[in-house]
């Protein structure tokens, strides 16, 4: 079977930033009609490749071709208008207007300059049937959760006559029926010939629906093979460059319940966020709370947090009874929580990895007691090694660093407050294995040490892996707590989740 | 499957970005009610329309200001804008220039400093609050370097058009003036709703950064809004010269605190992509209906009026914060 003419190629890409060759001889290429996975680490080179390809860098060296003719996009509207089009991690639509609005802004339908509402709503109607989704197109889109959001900007790239169509970590925040949900609809535009490359963090996805991958290592290209002819050791190797097996080991949980109770939760509750729930962690004790998206995961983490007020219940930390009433009450009581959205809730994308890291210290200290230079160096120092960031240079500005490893700054940053409790908000989400295992194992040595810490992941596997104890919620409700031994596996938690049953 | 079907059966009522157009139609009817029970000769037709004629040259600036808090920005210098077009119309039919070219002149001049404001604010990426700001004390001293008296207008075109009145039928009457801001006001509404301007205005406001990706022309748009806005701000200026027959550097000082107030009490977000133009009307309506109260009251001195619009104000921007608090963590 001769493989079809590339629909895209890439070679000898090339993109330099400020201290960071981000790729260097990159060849990359697409066929029409198969799905085409972007496989690596953060900090590979996979978003810098995309948005290389999207025009929203220029290229250092290399060339793009699109169908044979040679490329040059000067900016995102230039790469849509040639066929490619991406839709990103973060939806990137705007709530504030419709569902069929945002399909159809900037290309809406018109006579004499007048946009025909009618026919907008009702093309959108179609498109959106064809994707069998059945939604108020009038209203706005803020009304929709976020996987929702996802198809319509699906939807809205699909209908720009695409014939590059790029999904940038689509399915991280989908729950497993709307992934599948997104498969159809990726299968479904691969037998129109439209070419999909597709990025994501879970193997099993990748497995399920790609045909062939490209895999990137620091910026330069490893291979391109097909996807049946790679197994996934085999791929993770290649990823990381070395073996997984050092990687993948942690061990053997002991037992942590005989700490002293650290958090005591009673009867907590907020109405419309999350029905009352008694819950308490001991110190050492990692709890994973385990559920679908939305049903009520990171409310209970801002509950204990302080950062929303429980409507009901009371809530004792270390015995002592006490009222949170803003986030920085419970910083002074060393609680932290890392939140799923680093971006918007986390960290300063332009300041520089060690402001970043010393920031929540300087707070809790107060600003009129400056933290000496040398005491800076000394702390950052250690937790860029502890924590593996790359780059290690404590001067690089955040934004310039990949999602892993912005992650690890966010988590090395509450480190440093030694705090008592850490929440962990989704820690994981968007980012590679091997991050995630040094994420993992680093959850593990600090429960070991006495820290508590509340998991929350989307990902059960995780969940198990590192807790000692799993809350299941489902509907704003804390259904189950169960304790982790052998019997607890992921089908026993899923059915809990499911049937939502005291087990 | 729950995820998705379990998201689709969400409750339909009044969508709730009417609401706070709502309200502010509900006080306006209220204040016009209780005007009517209170005083004699107050409810009539002619009071709302006196209302439009003293009011005309703050509901044309506010449209301008609408378009720009829509995109998410704000503009300072409207105010000294309306005084230097008032300004440059006296000294220049003073000077024996032609009235309509004055006029021309005028709007161009009003023009050319938004798109000046806009291009620095969106190319050097500088805080829209700071850029008008400067373009505030610029238009301000410019007044000054005219004339730092008082010029009065003579010019019979002027004068006409300040004197004229429109009948309606009935002992209704308008000035052109009144007119004029109302033909702005519907081309306006025509073009946020029905124009891709418009839309785009939407779009940016509610994420720059979205409708940057999603390949809308948000340079333009931006770069558009301001020039709207001092276009309407010097038209705005024509009409307050036709209302005061004088043009005076220190006219019009604090409108543009006025006509953000109209907007805000109109129910558009401070922080953009939220509103509506018929709320601006009512914005401004509600803010001269105040002054026709306290003036039928007689007692009160003119003060009351910013005491009342400062209490209206921590209402709507509470009022505000309540809806978009209730939309801020919807997604999970």
């Amino acid at each position: 079977m001769a493989a079809p003419a590339p629909i895209l190629r890439m070679s000898g890409i090339g993109k330099q930033f400020p201290g960071v060759k981000a790729l260097d001889g990159v060849d990359f290429r697409l066929l029409p009609g198969e799905v085409h996975a972007l496989m690596g680490e953060n900090g590979a080179g996979k978003s810098t490749l995309i948005k290389v390809l999207t025009g929203v860098y220029d290229i250092d060296a290399g060339e793009i071709e699109l169908e044979g003719r040679r490329v040059a996009f000067s900016s995102p509207l230039a790469a849509q208008q040639a066929g490619i089009s991406t839709v990103y991690q973060e939806v990137n639509l705007c709530a504030n207007l419709s569902v069929a609005e945002n399909i159809f802004i900037g290309r809406e339908p018109r006579r004499f300059g007048r946009i025909q509402w009618k026919a907008m709503r009702r093309r959108a109607e179609e498109i959106l049937a064809r994707l069998d989704l059945d939604l108020d197109v009038s209203a706005p889109l803020s009304s929709y959760s976020l996987a929702i959001q996802q198809m319509v900007a699906i939807a809205r790239a699909v209908d720009i006559d695409a014939k590059v169509l790029i999904l940038d970590e689509p399915t991280s925040s989908l729950d497993a029926g709307e992934v599948a949900q997104l498969f159809r609809v990726m299968r479904r535009l691969k037998e129109q010939g439209i070419a999909i490359l597709f990025v994501s963090h879970f193997l099993d996805q990748i497995y399920e629906i790609s045909d062939r991958m490209t895999v990137l290592r620091n910026g330069t290209l490893v291979g391109e093979y097909l996807t049946s002819e790679l197994s996934q050791v085999e791929l993770i190797g290649k990823m990381i460059g070395r073996e997984l097996a050092d990687l993948e080991k942690l061990e053997e949980r002991p037992p942590a319940s005989e700490g002293a109770p650290l958090i005591e939760a009673e009867k907590l509750g907020r109405t419309g966020a999350i029905q009352p729930f008694t819950l308490t962690i001991r110190e050492g004790e990692v709890v994973g709370l385990a559920g679908l998206l939305g049903s009520g995961r990171t409310e209970i983490a801002r509950l204990l947090f302080g950062a929303d007020h429980a409507g009901t219940g009371s809530l004792k930390i270390g015995g002592e009874p006490v009222n949170l009433r803003t986030p920085r009450s419970a910083v002074s009581r060393k609680l932290a929580f890392c939140s799923e959205n680093r971006r918007a809730e986390g960290l300063i994308p332009d300041l520089t990895v060690r402001e970043n890291l010393v920031l929540a210290l300087q707070a809790s200290r107060g600003w009129t007691r400056p933290i000496p230079r040398r005491r800076q160096d000394e702390l950052v120092d250690k937790y860029i090694a502890a924590l593996n960031i790359r780059p290690a240079n404590p001067d690089q500005l955040i934004k310039n660093l990949s999602g892993g490893n912005q992650q690890k700054v966010l988590l090395a940053r509450w480190l440093i407050l030694e705090p008592r409790l850490l929440i962990l908000d989704e820690p994981t989400r968007g980012i590679d294995v091997g991050a995630k295992a040094e994420i993992q194992r680093l959850v593990a040595e600090l429960s070991d040490g006495g820290m508590a810490v509340l998991f929350i992941s989307a990902e059960l596997e995780e969940v198990l892996r590192l807790s000692h104890r799993v809350g299941v919620l489902r509907d704003r409700r804390l259904v189950a707590e169960l304790d982790n031994d052998e019997g607890l596996t992921t089908d026993t938690l899923t059915e809990t989740i499911a049937s939502g049953a005291r087990s | 499957m729950t995820g998705i079907t379990g998201l689709l059966d969400r409750r339909r009522a009044i969508p709730q970005k009417y609401i706070p157009v709502l309200v502010t139609a509900g006080l306006f009817v209220a204040m016009f009610v209780a005007g009517g029970i209170r005083y004699e000769n107050f409810a009539t037709g002619q009071i709302i329309l006196n209302v439009f004629i003293d009011n005309a040259f703050l509901l044309v600036v506010a449209v301008g200001m609408t378009f720009v808090i829509l995109t998410g920005g704000i503009d300072l210098s409207v105010g000294s804008v309306v005084a230097l077009a008032t300004m440059l119309s006296a000294s220049l039919l003073k000077d024996g220039w032609p009235a309509y070219a004055v006029m021309v002149l005028v709007l161009v001049i009003g023009a050319v400093l938004g798109l000046a404001m806009g291009a620095i604010i969106h190319y050097f990426e500088i805080q829209p609050f700071i850029v008008t700001l400067a373009g505030m004390f610029l238009a301000r001293g410019l007044c000054y370097t005219i004339s730092t008296e008082s010029i009065p207008i003579d010019n019979p075109t002027f004068t006409d058009i300040a004197q004229s009145r429109i009948n309606l039928g009935g002992d209704l009457s308008v000035s052109p003036s009144a007119v004029i801001a109302v033909v702005v006001v519907l081309i306006a509404a025509y073009a946020l709703h029905y124009t891709r301007l418009g839309r785009n205005v939407y779009a940016t406001g509610g994420s720059e950064q979205s409708a940057l990706l999603m390949g809308l022309p948000v340079a333009r748009t931006k770069i558009a809004v301001y020039t709207i806005s001092g276009f309407c701000s010097a038209l705005g200026g024509l009409l307050f010269a036709f209302y005061s027959l004088s043009g005076y550097g220190l006219s019009a000082v604090g409108m543009e605190l006025d006509a953000i107030a109209a907007v805000v009490i109109g129910g558009t977000l401070l922080t953009g992509g939220s509103g509506f133009l018929f709320g601006t009307v009512l914005g401004v309506l509600v803010l001269g209906l105040i002054q026709t109260i306290i003036s039928f009251e007689g007692t009160l001195s003119s003060w009351w009026t910013k005491i009342f619009i400062g209490l209206l104000l921590f209402v709507f921007i509470l009022l505000q914060r309540v809806f978009s608090g209730g939309s801020r963590r919807r997604s999970p």
